[in-house]
């Protein structure tokens, strides 16, 4: 009887630890997953302001950088993530916009 | 000048002066249901409150006509103009604002309807009168010139298109349900009332609504670039006469 309890225990631990590492290791893949959200949106902004610096921001950047902020707010953080990156995508391709017409503007004058 | 030249060889039927009318002198079908709708021309209603608007006294008793020169009547073929003290370009919806701040009042909104109005009611006392848009032997006159021509050809918004991809490649075409009108005298017809606003909407908004539609963020109304850009496209139609208030789908 003494086996059959000391085994009972045994396993009652096994899965309690199993449960504790899974709860563990849970919330550091959220919290890995906010930090990249924070560092997404971050870099995002941080090229936004960039292409407000030139004069030349889009309407579609400043909706996937709310979108970021509204998933962010409810921790959906995959989506947070993903809108960010989408937000910084796009103001680099205005600041690319941008640069280029510095010069580009000329070939389409009237002359 | 070649702006007007590449306009009158890519319109050959068209009158220099019909330009001004925009959509209408390249499009009949479009021409005779606005000759039909300018029988009671949508913008009238606003064109009346102009009126009154611009002789309602302020609450310091003096009116928008002492800030103007001849009491702001058939002046606006005159703006927007180079202010060689400020060094920069004012426009009429600019010097409005500024009247009620000399005398005052708070400004109003350059995209609303009381500025709609009062620079409809401004535009109609000038029907007919050609533009007359000075740039003076000032270097800085020059570079808003500049800027303004920059403007107008820069690509932007995730679209990539410039005012010059509508107005100068592509008018007189549809987009989507639109007819394109030409760069030369597109402002004369300033403000228009719009079917699709619903509403009157002055240079601001147009300005503004161009660069949303091409996604874009706007900046902010009468930014230097869009007053650069007015004084840009107003001294290409120099000659052309106000036809404003107009009225477009």
């Amino acid at each position: 009887m003494n086996n059959i309890a000391s085994s009972k225990v045994r396993l009652c631990i096994s899965w309690l630890g199993l449960i504790l590492w899974l709860a563990g290791s849970t919330a550091s893949v959220a919290a890995g997953s906010e930090s990249h959200f924070i560092s997404a949106y971050a870099a995002a902004e941080s090229a936004e302001k960039e292409a407000g610096s030139l004069r030349n921001q889009w309407t579609v950047t400043e909706a996937a950088l709310t979108k970021a902020r509204k998933a962010g707010e409810r921790g959906d953080f995959d989506s947070a993530t993903e809108w960010a990156k989408e937000a910084e995508r796009l103001a680099k391709a205005s600041i690319y916009q941008a640069t280029s017409e510095r010069e580009a503007w000329k070939d389409l004058e009237i002359r | 000048m070649a702006f007007r030249n590449y306009f009158v060889k890519k319109f050959p039927d068209v009158k220099l002066e019909e330009f001004v009318n925009g959509p209408y002198a390249l499009n009949q079908d479009m021409r005779r249901q606005w000759q039909e709708i300018d029988q009671f021309p949508p913008y009238e209603f606003s064109l009346e409150k102009g009126k009154e608007l611009f002789a309602t006294p302020f609450r310091n008793g003096k009116t928008y006509s002492d800030c103007f020169p001849n009491r702001g009547v058939g002046i606006r073929q005159n703006y927007p103009y180079f202010d060689a003290l400020e060094g920069k370009v004012v426009t009429l919806e600019l010097a409005l604002n500024r009247c009620r701040e000399a005398n005052g009042e708070s400004p109003v909104s350059y995209v609303g309807d009381a500025m709609a109005a009062l620079t409809a009611y401004m535009a109609f006392t000038s029907r007919g009168k050609p533009f007359d848009i000075k740039i003076p032997d000032d270097r800085r006159a020059l570079e808003a010139y500049q800027n303004g021509k920059r403007y107008f050809y820069t690509r932007r918004g995730q679209l990539n298109f410039s005012c010059a991809t509508c107005h100068v490649q592509y008018p007189g075409e549809h987009m989507r349900a639109e007819v394109l009108a030409p760069a030369l005298g597109i402002l004369n017809a300033m403000p228009i009332y719009r079917s699709e606003w619903g509403s009157m909407g002055t240079i601001s908004r147009r300005f503004t609504t161009c660069n949303s539609q091409i996604r874009g963020q706007p900046l902010e109304p009468q930014s230097e670039e869009y007053r650069d850009l007015e004084y840009y496209l107003s001294y290409l139609s120099n000659g052309l006469p106000i036809s404003g208030p107009g009225a477009r789908p």
